[in-house]
């Protein structure tokens, strides 16, 4: 599975450009299930068919960003966030074009706070030496994501992007594994999660499903220092009880400890406190849509390198595979 | 009448958010002889149907909002002056000293400030607080101030449009007036695709009135006219100007409420190059617009977002370059007559489709006309 996981977390798709994420899937996926579709928000939508309730797991293609606002007449470039970037994190980072081409964020070193330094006084240096070198490369609108490798260590994985290629990971393994129900599943891979969880609406309102879940990444608690939470990597997926954007539908949230526990599948209960999914769009769509959702422990979120445990990983393909049976 | 002309006239009428309708009778007084059909939602959006010459089914939505941003009167004060409540985002500042109209007779008032003479020191720097400014009718006291005004009343700024300077315009409202008579001007025209142009309200206060009103007409794509924000004065260094006034109509290719669709915003630049219309990207991603309700809805739709640089919007006065004006109505003229033949309309066709509706008596509907 972690090639799977390398294949997708690689994969270039920052938020309104996760086409190639969907070109990826599709091939991993085709003649896999009984159809896949898009819609105008560039969803990818692959079914399952059934005879049972329809079930929609969503996890989001998008992965956060940056957005080239000016090129100067020395070639650097200024830029805005897609998604939430932490301005002191990205300090020294490199990015990657769709075309190829590199950059390196920095700052303007006269300005005394370089922790509360905005974006607008950063720029990115992609070797141009004037604007016009710097437009063959790349031009105003154009965006570009972290560079991070991804590797296993000591049965955890590190790289860029896990939030939430992880997630599509995940539900491209359940769909592999195919497992044996009469409900109809979704496997629904979502855009723009990281501006608004703006994809997973319509294409919810274009399934009406009688269930949901958003496979997603979860903060922990268990970094020196970090803000307390009862969630640790390697004790299992989280069921969510609520984030920010939605209070988990109780059936739902009782269906997937029903099935952690008949499999003896270890899990974590899960109340993040900052943060949403796409169950926060799903759950209030049309005349309203029971939503949980099922998340993997990450640390590090947001930054190029986010570290979650394989064995949650592992534990959330089997957990899933027997919720879609209730 | 002329579209310039139509703006100035728009500039003119007052529609502050969920008052709309001075300036929705005044679009429906010119557009009804040329449109097919046309409703007003329950929200008070203004929706005109021009049927398509083809028969994709493919619907287009065009949407302009109508209202802008104002006050309303929230108490009378025993000597006469009124407290108001902003509406929309508009900033202190700008108020100080400014020319207002007041509740539907438009009774003449003025924001009035302590004037320097009585200042303390310290009161001459900072920041002015909303909540100490007042309008001054010229009543002596609230006895007076009610016969003619009462709470819940709006108020909007009362500067007329000037032609001046370089071929520039200024006027109040031009937030979201550009947009409404380009709107105006493009509904004159037949195209291959049926078209929904929308006059939506309530936009400055949630871009509420669009969530109805894309609801209704469930569009495979849209395009939002706008007008934007510009400060392309000298003390912006360039890589803070969003936009600059007289390069052309802007284009959004990301903002706070959406992530404009790139096939779209692609065939919009290159429809704009081959016709040697000036364009421009907006630069930087602040304020929301419209776009970001109409995308999400139904199944999702592709919009973009094109809009007239102006200087100074949210404020009384703003300043627009009359040339982007026109540019802005030939490019959207330009898309609209060569959308259909592009390989984003035969992408659309190959996506989910929007659900059927009956919003006309030619799809099925009730007679509105």
């Amino acid at each position: 599975m972690f090639d799977l996981i390398k294949t997708l977390a690689q994969t270039f798709g920052p938020s309104g450009c996760e086409k190639k994420v969907a070109d990826t899937i599709t091939g991993l996926l085709k003649g896999k299930v009984d159809e896949i579709r898009t819609d105008a928000m560039g969803n990818l939508i692959c079914v399952k068919k059934g005879t049972g309730k329809k079930i929609i797991l969503a996890a989001h293609m998008d992965e956060i960003g940056i957005i080239v606002s000016y090129i100067d007449d020395k070639g650097f470039l200024r830029f805005s966030n897609v998604g939430g970037l932490p301005p002191l994190i990205i300090l020294g980072q490199r990015v990657v074009f769709e075309n190829g081409t590199v950059g390196v964020i920095w700052y303007e070193e006269n300005i005394d706070n370089v922790k509360n330094t905005k974006l607008e006084k950063m720029f990115i240096d992609i070797g141009a030496k004037s604007r016009a070198e710097a437009e063959k490369l790349v031009k105003v609108g154009d965006m570009a994501v972290f560079v991070g490798d991804t590797i296993e260590q000591n049965g955890r994985i590190i790289s860029k992007a896990l939030d939430d290629r992880i997630g599509c990971a995940i539900l491209v393994q359940l769909a592999l594994n195919a497992p044996k129900t009469d409900n109809e599943i979704y496997y629904v891979f979502t855009t723009q999660e990281e501006v608004g969880l703006r994809g997973a609406k319509t294409a919810a309102f274009g399934i009406m499903p009688d269930m949901a879940l958003a496979i997603d990444v979860c903060d922990m608690g268990d970094m020196p220092g970090c803000k307390p939470m009862a969630v640790s990597l390697g004790e299992g997926p989280t069921v969510k009880i609520k984030d920010r954007s939605v209070i988990a539908h109780p059936e739902v949230k009782d269906a997937l400890i029903k099935a952690a526990t008949k499999k003896k599948i270890p899990y974590q209960l899960e109340v993040m406190l900052e943060g949403g999914t796409d169950a926060g769009s799903i759950h209030i769509t049309a005349g309203g849509i029971p939503s949980g959702g099922v998340s993997i422990p990450t640390r590090f979120i947001h930054d190029a390198a986010e570290m979650v445990d394989m064995k949650d990983v592992e534990n959330a393909v089997k957990l899933l595979a027997e919720f879609v049976k209730a | 009448m002329e579209a310039l002309e139509l703006l100035k006239k728009l500039t003119t009428l007052d529609g502050v958010s969920g008052e709309e309708k001075p300036v929705r009778d005044f679009i429906l007084s010119h557009i009804k002889d040329y449109v097919d059909d046309y409703k007003i939602d329950n929200m008070g959006n203004l929706i005109a149907f021009k049927k398509g010459t083809g028969n994709s089914g493919l619907r287009i939505m065009l949407d302009a909002h109508m209202d802008e941003v104002g006050l309303m009167v929230t108490h009378i004060n025993s000597d006469g002056l009124l407290k108001f409540q902003t509406i929309g985002g508009i900033e202190a500042r700008v108020l100080v000293g400014k020319r207002v109209r007041v509740g539907e007779k438009g009774i003449p008032g003025v924001i009035g400030f302590k004037p320097i003479h009585l200042q303390e020191s310290s009161e001459r720097n900072g920041s002015v607080n909303k909540k100490k400014l007042t309008i001054d009718i010229g009543a002596k006291d609230r006895e007076q101030a009610e016969e003619k005004v009462s709470v819940g009343d709006y108020v909007t700024f009362a500067y007329d449009p000037v032609d001046f300077g370089d071929n520039k315009l200024m006027a109040k409202a031009l937030d979201n007036r550009v947009g409404c008579a380009a709107l105006m001007e493009l509904l004159k025209g037949r195209y291959e695709w049926d078209v929904y142009g929308c006059f939506t309200v309530q936009e400055e206060v949630g871009l509420k009135g669009a969530k109805t009103a894309s609801y209704q007409v469930m569009p495979h794509m849209a395009l939002i006219l706008e007008g934007t924000t510009c400060y392309d004065v000298p003390d912006t260094q360039e890589q803070g100007m969003s936009t600059r006034c007289g390069k052309g109509p802007a284009l959004t290719v990301m903002d706070r409420s959406v992530i404009a669709d790139r096939d779209l915003v692609r065939f919009i630049a290159s429809t704009a190059e081959q016709h040697n219309i000036p364009y421009q990207y907006k630069q930087t991603i602040s304020g929301g617009t419209n776009a970001g309700r109409i995308q999400v809805n139904g199944t999702g739709v592709k919009v973009a977002v094109m809009a007239v640089p102006c200087r100074y919007i949210h404020t009384p006065v703003s300043v627009m370059d009359k040339s982007d004006f026109n540019h802005m109505i030939a490019l959207a003229r330009k898309v609209l007559e060569t959308l259909p033949k592009s390989d984003a309309a035969k992408r659309c066709d190959q996506l989910v489709q929007p659900p059927a509706i009956s919003l006309f008596a030619d799809k099925g509907g009730k007679t509105y006309v």
